[in-house]
């Protein structure tokens, strides 16, 4: 029998892998990997994927993966590039899959050079808002008021999440989209579309983390759908400074119903789920203004 | 450790994958274990779509869970339109 799927059938993730059960980043890997296919090399500076893409010489993935420093993911690339290019391959597409602490915190300065030099590069943050492989701690990409580790007994994080994608369209590259697993057909697009762009471009997957969130780990799919539903995430793309929604969510549900099915957002109060609801309408004011 | 030809001496050696981490059986890790209704599946697939393992086989039409590996998160339970995936306490044996 052949089946018609909505996502291209092959596999470039392999079983085996050691991520928690229901790990949002795992299916982040699965999808873009279907989208950008095998003429594909990964560069991972530390971050879960460390370890999920397993002890060497087992790896996880069916295309090569160069494991760098924390802070040099997106410098590492661009030699890896360069290299690849002086021996006449132009074709293998050069990825960065680094985690939001690798990307808002310590690998900002190497990717903003990257994203200045315009390197023929495809740069992938799957932002699971915090530091969670080393155990949850707060990252730039961590939300105002979550819970973390380092941000416990404060009615959680002080500072609101930082705005990465902001910083890397004043780079003026070519492609900024974001993108989250609950939709997976919106995903495998923009990785393939971002595949035949040249130049420097950049990808923000919102990964939830059963572990790190709080919430169970059947709740992974729900949560990213959710996160989008509510505005809390909103998916778009920015081409040649183009800003587009993906999706346009004209009725968007309350940001509570996100909110409450994550422990990281459980000692919340109404009027803290208020403000954030606020935040929220104020940030699709912008979206609906570029749009 | 395999060296690429063109190495200069006395550079680190490129380790290079050759193997899979499919070796390494993640069905152990689970508690409960996802059971499908083959009466009320309508093959729509979705619980293969949603698998962060990648461990639901399609291939023969009909979605069929490598259990070897399913770490049983209830992903595919949970996302599934026919409601037909139940979730099963797994017995030690
Ligand atoms: S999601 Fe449910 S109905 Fe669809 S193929 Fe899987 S088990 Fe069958
Ligand atoms: S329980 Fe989780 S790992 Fe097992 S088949 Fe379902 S989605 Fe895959």
């Amino acid at each position: 029998m052949t089946i018609k799927t909505s996502i291209p059938e092959s596999e470039l993730l392999s079983a085996g892998h050691l991520a928690c059960q229901g790990c949002g980043a795992t299916l982040a890997m699965r999808y873009a990997l279907k989208g950008l296919g095998k003429e594909t090399v990964l560069v991972t500076p530390a971050c879960c994927w460390t370890i999920l893409a397993g002890p060497a010489p087992r790896l996880s993935v069916g295309v090569p993966l160069l494991h760098c420093p924390f802070a040099t993911a997106a410098a590492t690339a661009s030699g890896l590039k360069a290299g690849l290019v002086a021996k006449g391959d132009e074709k293998t597409q050069v990825v960065v899959w680094a985690g939001d602490g690798g990307t808002f915190d310590i690998g900002l300065q190497a990717l903003s050079g990257a994203a200045d030099r315009n390197e023929d590069i495809l740069y992938v943050c799957y932002d699971n808002e915090a530091y969670m492989n080393t155990g949850i701690q707060r990252s730039g990409g961590t939300p105002q008021k979550a819970w973390t580790m380092t941000t416990q007994g404060k009615g959680g994080s002080e500072r609101p999440k930082k705005d990465l994608d902001s910083i890397l369209e004043a780079h003026h590259i070519p492609y900024i989209a974001t993108v989250t697993p609950g939709y997976p057909e919106d995903m495998v697009r923009k990785f393939k579309k971002a595949r035949g762009i040249k130049g420097f471009r950049f990808i923000r997957v919102l990964s939830p983390c059963p572990p790190g969130w709080k919430h169970d780990s059947s709740d992974t799919v729900d949560l990213s759908k959710l996160a989008v539903q509510t505005g809390s995430f909103a998916l778009y793309e920015i081409e040649d400074g183009a800003f587009r929604l993906s999706m346009k969510t004209p009725k968007r549900k309350a940001v509570g119903e996100y909110l409450k099915r994550q422990g990281r957002f459980r000692h919340l109060t109404e009027k803290d789920i208020v403000e954030m609801q606020e935040v929220v309408d104020a940030a699709w004011k912008r979206y609906e203004s570029r749009s | 450790m395999p060296r690429l030809a063109f190495d200069p001496e006395k550079t680190a050696p490129i380790l290079i994958s050759g193997r899979s981490m499919a070796e390494n059986k993640t069905g152990i890790w689970r508690s409960i274990r996802p059971q499908i209704d083959k009466e009320k599946c309508t093959h729509c697939m979705v619980c293969w779509k949603y698998c962060p393992e990648a461990c639901v086989d399609i291939a023969s039409g009909i979605p069929e869970i490598n259990m070897g590996y399913c770490k049983g998160c209830a992903i595919c339970a949970d996302v599934c339109p026919a409601d037909c995936v139940e979730m099963v306490e797994e017995v030690a044996r």
